[in-house]
């Protein structure tokens, strides 16, 4: 009896490792730093996860089917730009697009998720239909993106926006952070699709047996091609919010975001073997994710070893989650 | 000179709850080709397995020109002058021929404390080598742009560049069209004529007729006997391979074939090596087995009915009707489905639970608006499936992973009954399977089959074909040879359909 509980200890903390050690940084620096348990630092930090989650949340469909998408941040980026051309005030210097109409600023995230899916779907359909490995063909859509924006922004950073545009995503309900809001809707959206429609069901069991699924009946190249298309969707959202967020954008908004999003996911337990991921664990990793890198900034942590503490989560992460599968065999 | 170049005595091994050798004997003359013969699961490639090492036999003797050996791994046993040509190649096709040969042995040469390899005598040695079997490639060739047969014979000539005395080869015509095995079988005399032996395992009779001059008969890994092939009849043969008796216990088959159901007319592979000119027909409520030796090209076929491979022509009518099948979905949306044989590739998804195992295939039944899963319908489906096939789990939730081998078959079976199909194909649904759990997979069989349901079934396992089967087709070489009743099937005349090519 003893016996079995101390092995069911050892491989709890095998499992969450990541995650347990973090936690006890988060802890340390609580008490160390009062600072970082206050309110405004809490909202702070869930005004930055939220773009990151749902930025998270598209990965983690492609990882769940043994895919990636590195083309993430820089759609992110192709988003900011378009939305911040398409919100400039009337009257903004430098305007990007002089005589673009003045349109509803929801109509404009319609738009630019529209354009944005277009790049998931030729993401979905090189990788379902041309057999491109993922992690190259999303590579090559992360330089066109990134070429793409260039020549739409002439390279020249964008501001100067509408109030309505500022309002939708650095307003508040009451002490709450809008962002906040769009986050828990994309949460419980895809904790539906996930776990209520036979879509979800269909993207688990390709990433578990994709020749099984196939089998079986599931069209595996169309729920592929749905995955990618939904992940761009997400990506041009959180470009959407993040623009706003920052009240500006420039071409390099969002670079590296898809790595953080791949860390994130992997931290929270989504399984780079395919198959096996939760959205409460997208969440999670995104959280703890965050939650390590204000923690370094409070601890006053040169941002250039910030990086590399980063890096070495990402790898012990990964490392561990691989060792589950191993040791199964 | 020893009378036999190897000499195998009494050699016996288990694995826990098998006895998959049981003292047997193999002596093979210098300068001879001795066949093995035996059906699947004889114990042929275990045999082989222990003489190179790869397994360590509980007891048994091995000896080499007259001298004992003691060989641990497949390296020992080349030093030993064994050497085998596997069935399934693992050359490296994009380098070239020479590396291929010398893989792990390169020639070097010293510039100081600088080794670098000596492509010149390693092309130049290899080049030899392949003159030395008549194969006159240029051996800085990619291998890659050999065929299967030419691969195969740069196996042997590398086997006889290590000075191997005897060469096993696997099944080697198993994937070769008949020129091929023709070229094959010139460099095998030639070779055998100067003195090296060889052991050739095969399932084709003809072949080994034409090749051999001893045969050893092993059954279920018991050691037969051993002849001169020319003091052997075919017919004799067949019978020394399956002469056994029938000791499964195999439920009634209560159910009656009614009409016609599914009729499956010149089905023919885009490969050529693959099935041609396939027809049958499927009776509403009958059980209809699917005989033959490995590589006889049964689940190629069935899975190019099932539409998971091309056909070059053919047709499929379910009720009179002619399908379009280009996909799985296309045959499922049809009712028809199929278990596959390799359970662990292409049938289980292991990191989900049995529920979503079970009802991944029948989705669409189970939305609601046209989008939400009705999660208490399906729990009731698997609960249903759990109970009915008494599909032996904690929980609905449990990982498919965690079951036994027969309870994840019947999570498969689940799967496909969901479906309610009118036809459904089951490609060895018993491998792997304990004996109790068999007997269930037959009576869910039979209990569909009086559903007025088709049942095709794929068996390597003679006594179960003959056992569960109304009418058994058998197949060799990509044909349809031959048809039996269940009532007239025999092991013998299966087998001598089986091996008609």
């Amino acid at each position: 009896m003893d016996k079995s509980k101390k092995i069911d200890i050892k491989s709890i903390l095998l499992n969450n490792g990541i995650i347990l050690l973090l936690m006890l940084l988060v802890i340390y620096v609580s008490i160390t730093e009062p600072r970082f348990r206050s309110f405004q630092n809490l909202m702070n930090l869930a005004i930055n996860a939220a773009p990151r989650v749902i930025i998270a949340l598209g990965v983690s469909a492609c990882l769940i089917t043994k895919g990636t998408d590195l083309s993430a941040g820089r759609v992110v980026g192709l988003s900011a730009c378009l939305a911040g051309i398409m919100l400039q005030k009337p009257d903004a210097a430098g305007k990007v697009w002089p005589n673009f109409p003045q349109l509803n600023v929801w109509v404009v995230l319609l738009i630019v998720i529209a354009i944005c899916m277009v790049f998931g779907l030729v993401n979905g359909v090189v990788i379902s239909y041309l057999n491109v490995p993922a992690f190259i063909g999303t590579l090559g859509m992360q330089l066109i993106v990134y070429g793409i924006a260039q020549v739409i922004t002439n390279n020249v950073p964008i501001g100067g926006y509408r109030a309505d545009y500022i309002a939708v995503t650095q307003g508040k309900v009451g002490p709450i952070p809008l962002l906040f809001i769009y986050l828990i809707i994309a949460a419980a959206i895809f904790w539906f699709i996930y776990n209520y429609t036979r879509h979800g069901k269909y993207m688990y069991a390709i990433g578990g047996n994709e020749v099984a699924a196939e089998v079986s009946g599931v069209n595996v190249k169309k729920t592929k091609i749905i995955i990618y298309v939904t992940a761009a969707a997400m990506y041009a959202i959180a470009g959407f919010l993040l623009g706003g967020k920052s009240g500006g954008a420039s071409t390099n908004m969002g670079m590296g975001y898809e790595l953080e999003a791949i860390a994130a996911c992997t931290i929270g337990g989504v399984s780079v073997n395919g198959g096996v991921g939760k959205v409460s664990g997208v969440i999670i990793g995104v959280a703890v994710f965050e939650l390590l890198k204000s923690a370094l900034q409070f601890l006053g942590m040169n941002p250039s070893y910030q990086f590399i503490a980063q890096g070495i989560v990402i790898v012990v992460a990964i490392a561990l989650d691989i060792r589950k599968y191993i040791t199964k065999k | 000179m020893a009378e036999y170049r190897l000499e195998m005595r009494g050699v016996s091994k288990s694995f826990p709850g098998v006895k998959a050798l049981d003292k047997i004997n193999l002596k093979v003359r210098p300068g001879t080709v001795h066949a093995l013969m035996g059906e699947n699961g004889a114990g042929k490639s275990t045999l082989m397995k222990c003489l190179f090492g790869i397994y360590h036999m509980d007891e048994g003797e091995v000896f080499v020109d007259g001298e004992k050996v003691d060989i641990h791994n497949p390296d020992e046993a080349l030093h030993k002058g064994l050497a085998m040509v596997h069935q399934e190649l693992q050359p490296v096709p994009e380098r070239t021929i020479a590396e291929n040969m010398y893989l792990g042995r390169f020639p070097v040469k010293s510039f100081g404390p600088i080794k670098v390899i000596d492509h010149k005598t390693m092309n130049s040695e290899a080049k030899k080598w392949l003159e030395n079997v008549k194969m006159p490639f240029d051996p800085r060739k990619k291998l890659g742009h050999l065929s299967i047969s030419q691969m195969q014979s740069i196996e042997i000539a590398k086997a006889v560049s290590q000075e191997a005395k005897l060469i096993i080869l696997d099944e080697p015509t198993s994937s070769l069209t008949d020129n091929e095995v023709e070229a094959l079988f010139r460099i095998v005399r030639d070779l055998r004529d100067r003195g090296v032996s060889f052991v050739f395992i095969s399932h084709k009779m003809a072949e080994l007729r034409q090749i051999s001059d001893d045969i050893t008969i092993m059954r279920d890994g018991c050691y037969v006997g051993t002849w001169e092939m020319k003091n052997i009849s075919d017919d004799e043969i067949v019978k020394q391979m399956v002469g056994r008796d029938l000791t499964n216990i195999y439920p009634p088959l209560t159910n009656t074939p009614g009409d016609v159901l599914l009729e499956v007319n010149n089905f023919t592979s885009i490969y050529d090596n693959s099935f041609k000119n396939c027809s049958f027909k499927l009776r509403k409520g009958e059980i209809l087995g699917f005989g033959g030796l490995v590589g006889a090209q049964r689940t190629e076929l069935m899975e190019a009915i099932f539409g998971i491979r091309h056909i070059a022509s053919g047709e499929v009518k379910l009720n009179g009707k002619k399908l379009d099948i280009k996909r799985p979905q296309d045959a499922i949306n049809n009712g028809i489905g199929m278990i596959t044989e390799d359970r662990r590739g292409s049938g289980i998804l292991g990191c989900l639970s049995i529920a979503d195992n079970v009802s991944i295939a029948s989705l669409n039944h189970y939305l609601e608006a046209g989008i939400k899963l009705n999660k208490k319908k399906i729990e009731e489906l698997v609960q249903d499936n759990v109970a009915k096939l008494s599909i032996k789990t904690p929980s609905s939730k449990t990982l498919i992973q965690s079951l036994s081998g027969g309870n994840q078959q019947k999570v498969i079976i689940s799967r496909w009954l969901a479906n309610n199909p009118d036809v459904l194909i089951m490609d060895e649904p018993t491998r792997g399977i304990d004996v109790g759990a068999k007997y269930e997979i037959y009576q869910i069989m039979i209990e569909l089959a009086k559903q007025g349901k088709g049942i095709i079934m794929i068996s390597s396992e003679m006594p179960e074909l003959i056992g569960v089967s109304n009418r058994v087709m058998v197949m060799c070489n990509g044909k349809i040879t031959g048809e039996v009743s269940g009532e007239e099937a025999t092991q013998e005349n299966i087998m001598q359909y089986a091996t008609q090519f």
